[in-house]
């Protein structure tokens, strides 16, 4: 399953970084949506069935609405020239990636195999669950009773998403 | 906004309802198999952007008075809030307390009050993604050429 999930994981960043790269928006777009639905596969071999469906739905939704906005606007893309300050933002780039790249080898080295072990608060939430919350499914028993909070905070920000979306969009507003 | 062909509306004809009603199902089950309010309410929302999409805004009526896009922008976003903070008043007087009897695992109609939550959830997050594309396309059709 690791390997499957390693070739997937090249598979996304070759077309994030066709993405970055491509001459036309509309085929960038497109390679964004290898990113996600690429994610999907590798939520369903992780058994993360929950997330893999609002990951295709979402991703579709996205899709579509990009799709839109490319067809209406451009399909070019506008090109700067590098100066002095892009040059400065590349150095830092480079930078971060090679400090990244060393804290993520020892994070890695230092943490268990994958999917390997459960942490002690997980456990708690494993053993029994069914019959203190009443609900089959293991992810919406965790979600709506034991962290009701993090789920009332996530309609609040979808909530709020809406208004400030509402607020942006509107050109000609109330004099 | 205009709409597609007439493959493309007869198409949506057929399928848009049977996607709404996926949408209930995942819903409904939220508690009992994959998927929940989250899932199903993008789901939803997704036959209604079919619907949009395939039809046109034309044929929904959404555009060409300033008044009637603003009292619907205001009507939609004020039962968003609404629908968001009645999920989360109902019955519990104590905050998330699961208040509801829990019935046997496995049924539909058990885990006391988590089925409402994912009703609540589901509606909410269905109206909030289809208000993000309506005002799209309003605002655009609003915008000057």
């Amino acid at each position: 399953m690791e390997l499957a999930i390693s070739i997937i994981t090249g598979l996304m960043i070759l077309g994030a970084l066709y993405a970055i790269h491509a001459r036309d928006l509309l085929s960038s777009v497109i390679a964004c949506g290898i990113v996600g639905y690429s994610l999907v596969i590798c939520f369903l071999l992780l058994k993360a069935p929950d997330l893999a469906i609002v990951q295709i739905v979402v991703d579709t939704i996205t899709l579509i609405i990009m799709v839109a906005v490319v067809l209406d606007s451009s399909r070019e893309e506008a090109f700067a020239k590098l100066d002095t300050q892009g040059y400065v933002t590349a150095a830092t780039g480079i930078l971060m990636i090679g400090v990244l790249l060393y804290f993520f080898i020892n994070a890695i080295q230092s943490m268990d195999t994958l999917g390997q072990s459960t942490l002690r608060m997980a456990n708690y939430y494993i053993e029994g669950a069914a019959q203190k919350t009443g609900s089959a499914n293991l992810v919406t028993g965790v979600v709506f009773d034991f962290r009701g909070y993090d789920t009332m905070g996530e309609a609040v920000v979808l909530v709020t998403a809406v208004l400030g979306v509402l607020t942006i969009l509107r050109i000609k507003g109330k004099k | 906004m205009k709409g597609m062909t007439l493959i493309v509306k007869k198409t949506t004809q057929l399928i848009a309802g049977m996607i709404f009603i996926y949408g209930i199902y995942v819903i409904i089950h939220g508690h009992l198999t994959p998927g929940g309010g989250f899932a199903g309410g993008v789901i939803i929302a997704g036959s209604l952007i079919l619907v949009t999409l395939a039809y046109g805004g034309d044929f929904m009526k959404l555009v060409k008075e300033e008044a009637g896009t603003t009292i619907v922008e205001s009507m939609a976003t004020i039962m968003v809030i609404i629908i968001a903070t009645a999920g989360f008043l109902f019955g519990t007087k104590i905050f998330f307390n699961n208040w509801l009897p829990k019935g046997i695992v496995g049924q539909l109609v058990s885990a006391g009050v988590l089925p409402l939550y994912n009703i609540f959830v589901g509606t909410e997050v269905a109206a909030s993604i289809f208000i993000i594309f309506l005002s799209l396309i309003i605002f655009k059709e609003e915008s000057p050429q």
